[in-house]
């Protein structure tokens, strides 16, 4: 039972999702199934439009599937909870309140109950020193770069000490050269605290560089998951070695041939 | 009867003070002093302008120049329309009844005959307990309707009916209840004053960032944290738009409601300066009327300014 429940730690059975909208109703995934082991980083790629944040939202409970079950460590998601933290495209800090003070909001109430309040801003200074924040700690969001906005998010969402991390495509705003920074950053994070990971992305060099397995998904309406790759490039990982490695290349590949010529997206 | 000869008494008064205090100084500092306090209002401007002008008299004046032109335009037109018509005070006229006027703001000769400041100050305590009930009733209101579908949809037919009526259709309900002349000016205030509020908190509540609230669906907070946290801060600015239509929308009416009612305030001020055909004094409450409204308005502006994050 342990086995299965570690193998089978998120679990997607025969997903469908159906949106009403007011040109009727939108078939937007059909037939989603998927495990992801405990521990693993999934990545989930694919065309926009293809329903991919969709997945995520439904795994974190933001969304309510129109039939098929989603079960997380063998508990069917009803409903969003801190034990599935979500990092935002758009970083989704509150503007009003000081870097501190966004992670503490969530610090506060996953364990607000059992830790005092010293032992409650230890955490949050802890969650900021991780993202390499501590000297922005008061800060407000305005201040503060896109990139360190993101940082801030990836923070809250760690703080929690989620047993998932659900990713929308964190870096998705940000410059090229952040966005290599923050994933390299993200790398070290994900190798000191392990959680299982499923990040939506349309990147695929974040996919291949950061993944274990990379959920391809076809274009939508009806969208539905194309092919698995397994990434089984030893971690840790690194950018430059990578570029170089003809392993990588052929992955690299793989999800550029999925995308671009089997489930190419037509010009809009 | 009694009020009648004390008013002419009172205007006898007046015409000797005319007299006596028109090369008074501080009359016409304190006159002056208002009218500066009015430019300062319209000046405000963002610093980097305000640091142009220092280097630069020339864009000052040119900044400076169209709204004195309106002035000009707007006392031209009113000393033109003066002189065509029989019994109506032009400008120097109506200054130096001014003049006399606020150089006793606060003298008291009885219940009907009191001075300006009186007037304004009554006026403005109406305003804001009338504005004040109706800023406690209404913003909660508010975030209710605009927080639960179900009250949102309950609420849409009694505002989609009482907000239409005119104020004073709501005196007489105000002297049927309160059975006195005072609270019921106050309940038109509140009722005139509510409904900018509920509707705009009610809307502010509604385009709280959808990300904001699957912060606090994943977070998983509680409705208190979710006001507190999230709605209150988020909401703030239309909930500070709907204070401010609601303060311009009382003190529209309360010069109306107090026509009505009586006792001291600038609108019975008006209506008895009329019953006295002292028209200067008429022209005056009206310049008064609209230079509090200004700057309860521009006073509001600056409180929003500071609510705002981003």
């Amino acid at each position: 039972m342990e086995n299965i429940l570690q193998e089978r730690y998120v679990q997607l059975e025969n997903v469908n999702m159906t949106f009403n909208t007011k040109k009727g109703t939108f078939n937007a995934l059909k037939d989603i199934n998927l495990n992801i082991r405990e521990g693993e980083f999934i990545s989930i790629i694919g065309h926009s439009g293809c329903g991919k944040s969709t997945v995520l939202n439904l795994i974190a409970g933001l969304l309510e599937a129109t039939s098929g079950h989603l079960f997380c460590n063998g508990r069917e998601i009803a409903k969003p909870g801190p034990e599935r933290a979500v990092v935002f495209q758009n970083h989704s800090l509150l503007p009003w309140l000081t870097c501190f003070e966004n992670v503490y909001l969530a610090v506060e109430r996953v364990f607000g109950g059992s830790e005092t309040q010293m032992q409650l801003e230890a955490r949050t200074y802890a969650a900021l020193k991780l993202v390499g924040l501590s000297h922005a700690a008061e800060k407000r969001p305005h201040e503060i770069s896109g990139g360190m906005k993101q940082r801030v998010g990836i923070a809250r969402a760690l703080a929690m000490e989620p047993k998932v991390l659900l990713l929308d495509e964190p870096f998705g705003a940000l410059d090229a050269l952040t966005r290599a920074n923050l994933q390299d950053e993200l790398m070290k994070i994900m190798a000191k605290n392990n959680c299982t990971t499923v990040m939506v992305t349309h990147d695929v060099d974040e996919a291949v560089l950061l993944s274990d397995r990379i959920v391809m998904m076809t274009n939508g309406p009806s969208a539905t998951i194309g092919e698995i790759l397994d990434v089984t490039l030893h971690k840790p990982r690194n950018r430059l070695e990578l570029a170089e490695n003809a392993e990588y290349n052929h992955l690299r590949g793989e999800v550029l041939h999925f995308l671009y010529e089997r489930h190419a997206k037509k010009a809009a | 009867m009694s009020v009648i000869v004390m008013k002419k008494e009172s205007k006898g008064r007046m015409t000797d003070t005319i007299k006596q205090q028109e090369p008074s100084p501080p009359a016409t500092i304190s006159v002056g002093a208002a009218n500066d306090a009015v430019e300062e209002k319209v000046s405000v401007a963002p610093k980097q302008v305000a640091n142009a002008f220092a280097i630069n008299p020339r864009a000052f004046f040119e900044w400076l120049l169209p709204p004195v032109i309106g002035l000009g335009l707007m006392v031209a037109v009113w000393s033109l329309i003066a002189y065509q018509t029989q019994g109506f005070p032009g400008p120097i006229q109506t200054w130096h009844a001014a003049v006399v006027l606020f150089s006793d703001p606060f003298y008291v000769n009885g219940p009907n005959d009191q001075g300006i400041g009186w007037n304004i100050l009554n006026s403005l305590q109406r305003v804001g307990l009338g504005f004040g009930f109706a800023a406690l009733v209404g913003i909660p209101l508010g975030f209710i309707i605009g927080r639960f579908s179900f009250f949102s949809r309950m609420a849409a037919p009694i505002i989609g009916i009482l907000r239409p009526v005119s104020p004073l259709a709501w005196l007489p309900i105000g002297l049927l209840v309160f059975k006195a002349a005072n609270p019921a000016a106050i309940w038109v205030i509140f009722i005139s004053a509510i409904w900018p509020m509920i509707i705009n908190t009610a809307v502010g509540v509604t385009k709280v960032p959808q990300d904001y609230m699957n912060v606090a669906k994943v977070l998983n907070l509680s409705e208190w944290k979710i006001v507190t946290k999230i709605l209150f801060p988020s909401v703030l600015p239309y909930m500070m738009t709907g204070v401010r239509l609601s303060i311009g929308v009382a003190w529209l009416v309360i010069v109306a409601a107090e026509m009505l009612t009586g006792g001291v305030g600038i609108g019975f001020w008006v209506w008895d300066e009329w019953n006295n055909l002292v028209v200067e004094h008429i022209i005056i409450a009206i310049f008064v009327v609209g230079i509090v409204g200004l700057l309860l308005e521009q006073g509001l502006l600056l409180l929003a300014k500071r609510f705002s994050y981003e």
